[in-house]
């Protein structure tokens, strides 16, 4: 079947929701997958084969925590045999030294670690687990095997004054690339905004102490940041625009064009138990939705900017505006910024009082914890 | 940051490229993709520990004769620092 769609490159491989950790800021939707809708491990297998005919790169293997599958390295093999190159991003909880070594057999070619805080009691704070030393130990481990290693810190409010620990935590490791990733709110972390989103004056200095290790560390570390698009001008280009380049397949088997789409009403997506993954991708409903420009409204309709960031994100419009086809609200051009600024004026009126510095002792707001399904 | 020519380029762990069936031949690493095509992929396959800077750029001036050799070589040193700085390659002495 030829098409003018252009290919997937990457498709996000959400193997399970379980998880070990129950961080406030999960990107996962509020319902959870039960672990009985599991895709099996046959079934990932023809996923793989199926998108690598489709012209998929890489497979970024998810979760939850991907390494809580029993049959991780089977799903491994499977995806290099299909010609994938893997990414496992993971808090790396369940893992010793010798599984370790095992995934790197497999083939895994790229670890990408995650972390919650420079400290023991943020990282537990925020995972409601006791994560942070087991992470530590990995990083050493991770040093005597030849894999790509990313580390990941989660940056919001109640940990940006740690980034020099940070930094100097990814320094002693052997990660080439490390990623300070501002929330982005969706899922749990949409429940816990409040408590999570940066004061101005804190974003400020990270991107300023951020911008001076960039540069101190080109060519050995590649360091990147990912601001909160709520202090943006513009919105991110989210997926690289709808259903253009990536796409997603949930525990249970549903192809989505992005990890929050479920949250828009009136979408109704299909499974890779009942159709090929290049049909899904080329012509179903969901992912036929926000291609192209028709479905856009003013400002985007008509802005020099649309091929660009194609109007931010569908799910941050349904989220904030209730509507998935207008503008992103973070846009500076949205008719619905306002809602966005008001925001921004709570957390900055209110900001500094909740901000702790770094080393003053933490006062709780009330997370919403992310549960374990069974 | 400049490069030693003697120095031995060598795919960073992690990075690697496609199989030889798989088209179009493409550098892969976290999170991102390289189209190898011509003169890349003529780059990249001598990014093995053997060759050294000055070597590589030796050999591809053989093969693109009909080129400049002075921007042949600026090209090769211009595509391995930007490998490089996205740390998919390593040197070494």
């Amino acid at each position: 079947m030829t098409s003018a769609i252009a290919n997937p490159l990457a498709l996000i491989a959400e193997l399970t929701h379980r998880c070990p950790l129950h961080c406030v800021y999960c990107s996962n939707p509020l319902e959870l997958a039960q672990r009985s809708t599991e895709l099996s491990t046959e079934d990932w297998s023809r996923v793989f084969q199926e998108a690598a005919a489709a012209g998929v790169l890489q497979a970024d293997f998810t979760g939850g925590e991907p390494l809580t599958r029993p049959d991780i390295l089977s799903l491994i093999r499977s995806a290099r045999t299909a010609g994938l190159y893997v990414n496992l991003i993971t808090s790396a909880l369940p893992l010793d030294e010798s599984r370790l070594e095992a995934l790197v057999e497999a083939g895994l070619d790229h670890f990408q670690l995650s972390f919650q805080g420079a400290r023991e009691e943020t990282a537990q704070e925020i995972s409601g687990t006791k994560a942070h030393a087991h992470k530590l130990r990995v990083l050493e481990w991770l040093k005597r095997h030849r894999i790509a290693v990313t580390l990941n810190f989660v940056i919001h409010r109640r940990n940006i004054e740690q980034l020099p620990g940070m930094l100097a935590l990814a320094e002693s490791s052997s990660a080439t690339r490390v990623e300070f990733a501002n929330v982005q709110y969706y899922g749990w972390a949409f429940a816990n905004r409040d408590s999570l989103l940066p004061t101005r004056e804190q974003l400020m200095q990270s991107i300023d102490f951020l911008k001076k290790a960039q540069e101190r560390l080109a060519g050995k570390i590649k360091v990147e940041y990912v601001v909160p698009d709520y202090y943006a001008k513009y919105p991110k280009p989210c997926m690289g625009g709808w259903a253009r380049k990536l796409m997603l397949v949930t525990p249970s088997g549903d192809a989505l064009p992005c990890h929050a789409a479920k949250v828009i009403a009136g979408l109704s997506f299909e499974n890779v138990k009942n159709r090929a993954l290049r049909e899904i991708w080329e012509v179903s409903d969901a992912f036929q939705k926000f291609r192209g420009e028709a479905w856009m409204q003013e400002p985007c309709k008509s802005c020099d900017r649309r091929a660009l960031d194609f109007g931010g994100c569908r799910c941050q419009a349904f989220l904030l505006a209730a509507d998935a086809t207008a503008t992103d609200p973070v846009c500076s051009l949205a008719p619905q910024r306002p809602k966005v600024d008001a925001i921004l004026n709570e957390i900055n009126s209110a900001g500094m009082r909740l901000a702790p510095a770094a080393d003053a002792p933490l006062t709780k707001p009330a997370w919403l914890y992310r549960p374990n399904p069974s | 940051m400049s490069i030693d020519l003697d120095s031995r380029p060598c795919l960073a762990p992690g990075c690697r490229m496609n199989e030889k069936t798989q088209q179009p031949r493409t550098l892969l690493m976290p999170e991102r993709a390289l189209r190898l095509n011509g003169p890349s992929l003529e780059i990249v396959e001598r990014c093995d520990t053997k060759h050294t800077v000055a070597q590589i750029i030796a050999e591809l001036q053989q093969l693109y004769s009909k080129a400049e050799p002075a921007k042949v070589e600026q090209d090769i040193l211009g595509y391995l620092a930007l490998l490089q700085k996205e740390r998919a390659l390593d040197f070494e002495p």
